[in-house]
């Protein structure tokens, strides 16, 4: 006799089973309706142009007086990323007034579709829209950084004014100080360390995202790499990818520094 | 009652001056080096163009054809996301089982790894962290050189810098999971691949589906944006019709780029609420 129990099947639901289904269906759809080169992938002349396409980047390009110009173009990341953050937060706490529902629910409705539309539009895509107001150059890119960031900060901003405690607002308010102090001297320094992180989060993620934002001609270490790679100056556009690289590199690792120094 | 008009001074007041003066100070070079000039905004032939421009936004192009095309576009954007996220994964999975060190069978009972192996898990890592470091904005850039305009670039783009990133997070997941029943897997003689199957799946594959979910979610992002270096999909066209200043062309596809991306959202969120 046989004694031994197997462990119950795992159940399965049909939902689950549908859904699985519904991937597969996904995938293989994608594949098929794409016009993919599938000769750039695998094929033996494919494999050949790519790599004589890579040992074109080698060695980067590195005489001094384009290393100057990388140099400025790196300053120019950095600079914009700092002023669209600045302009960002500027505009963030104007609009995160009305957002937190300060001046009534219709407005605070509103506000925060604004905030919505300002948010879910990517950096590069404002870039590539103001362009046409600002023109050429990184100034477009300062304005795109700051119309995303402002969108998220200011959404972020208003949710800390929400959850802020009410109560030391309401005891200035009912001993007669004024709501503009009221909120100055109560609520504002409850939620600044909380925006000043938020600020200095997203001014990391605006560094990263200016270093490329120059690729629809926003100015910065993309407008650098989209102008040598058109060229086919491979050498310098090696250059920039390893001076975004750096960059990059650099930014992770003080931020890591500063998180730990703050948190510890 | 009498009322005394005591003027508190800030005490604090001349450190506050001083420090807005040095924050001016480093103000101004980055003011310097962005350009920043916000009178060209309102320069008359600016303001014309801009005027235009804005004023297409508000008749969004409406006529069937175009309606088609956007949408014929916005699911080729999906699907770049999905394959180039599939082709990924064709990547990232092998990656995490090499560079996984609990799935290493010489650092079983001594804890050490054997030198080779060591070697070799290292080298994937400095490979993934390289795939993921480049933006996947500038892989499309290189990308379109190689093998021109349209979507393959794209799906080339995000298979690259998707497996980096996914590998690494998949390997973290593993390590921070519950080791024992891998380890006794391991120690009972089953093979690396097994161990994996039996062992380390199970304990994590809710939270490894929902990070892949929550991926996919951005890939479907990024490939809208990659679109304006030409790597086909919704951002490609939305890139001409800036080109061609048709402001209500690129009123429409915003329209449709918010929406597929807040659907995506949520579809998402379904998923991974699913999975508890």
């Amino acid at each position: 006799m046989n004694l031994r129990r197997y462990p119950a099947r795992p159940r399965r639901s049909l939902s689950s089973a549908l859904l699985m289904l519904a991937l597969a269906a996904l995938v293989v759809g994608s594949f098929a309706s794409l016009p993919l080169q599938w000769a750039a992938f695998f094929t033996a002349d494919a494999i050949r142009s790519m790599s004589e396409f890579l040992s074109g980047f080698a060695p980067p390009d590195m005489e001094p007086q384009f290393l100057i110009r990388v140099a400025q173009a790196t300053a120019e990341t950095l600079s914009m990323s700092a002023l669209g953050t600045l302009l960002a937060v500027a505009l963030a706490l104007a609009l995160a007034l009305p957002a937190a529902g300060r001046f009534g629910t219709p407005l605070r409705v509103a506000t925060r579709a604004i905030l919505n539309v300002l948010r879910s539009i990517p950096e590069l895509v404002w870039a590539s829209l103001l362009l046409v107001a600002a023109g050429l150059g990184p100034f477009a890119g300062t304005l795109a950084l700051a119309a995303h960031t402002s969108g998220v900060l200011g959404r972020l901003f208003a949710d800390a004014l929400e959850n802020a405690e009410l109560l030391p607002e309401t005891t200035l308010r009912t001993n007669g100080a004024s709501a503009m102090s009221a909120f100055l001297y109560a609520t504002l320094p409850q939620t600044l360390p909380q925006m000043l992180s938020y600020t200095l989060y997203r001014w990391e993620n605006n560094i990263r995202a200016a270093a490329i934002l120059g690729v629809v001609g926003a100015g910065g270490l993309g407008q650098l790499l989209k102008y040598n790679l058109s060229l086919f100056n491979m050498p310098s556009a090696a250059t920039v990818v390893i001076a975004m690289l750096l960059l990059v590199a650099l930014v992770d690792a003080v931020s890591y520094t500063l998180r730990r120094a703050l948190t510890r | 009652m009498a009322q005394h008009a005591i003027i508190h001074r800030d005490p604090a007041w001349r450190g506050r001056v001083i420090a807005a003066l040095v924050c001016l100070a480093l103000l101004w070079p980055a003011l310097v080096y962005s350009e920043f000039k916000p009178w060209v905004l309102f320069d008359m032939r600016s303001l014309r163009s801009a005027g235009k421009f804005l004023h297409g936004f508000l008749t969004p192009a409406l006529d069937r054809e175009f309606l088609l095309m956007v949408l014929e576009q916005t699911w080729q954007t999906v699907a770049i996301a999905t394959a180039g996220l599939t082709l990924a994964l064709l990547g990232a999975i092998p990656a995490t089982l090499i560079i996984t060190d609990r799935l290493s069978i010489s650092r079983l009972g001594t804890g050490r790894m054997r030198a080779p192996a060591a070697a070799l898990r290292q080298l994937v890592r400095w490979i993934l962290i390289l795939l993921r470091s480049v933006p996947e904005l500038v892989w499309a850039l290189l990308f379109v050189r190689v093998v021109g305009l349209g979507p393959t670039a794209g799906v080339l783009a995000i298979a690259i810098s998707y497996s980096g990133m996914l590998g690494k997070v998949y390997a973290e997941i593993l390590e921070s999971s519950d080791a024992r029943a891998t380890e006794a897997l391991l120690s009972n003689g089953s093979s690396r691949l097994a161990a994996l199957l039996y062992g380390a799946l199970p304990e994590s594959s809710s939270e490894l589906v929902s990070y892949t979910v929550y991926r996919w979610e951005c890939a479907i992002r990024g490939s809208a944006v990659m679109g304006f270096v030409g790597a086909g999909g919704l951002g490609q066209r939305m890139q001409e019709s800036v080109n061609n200043m048709n402001g209500g062309e690129v009123s429409t596809m915003l329209i449709m780029f918010v929406l597929l991306v807040a659907l995506a959202d949520v579809v998402s969120r379904m998923l991974r609420k699913r999975l508890g």
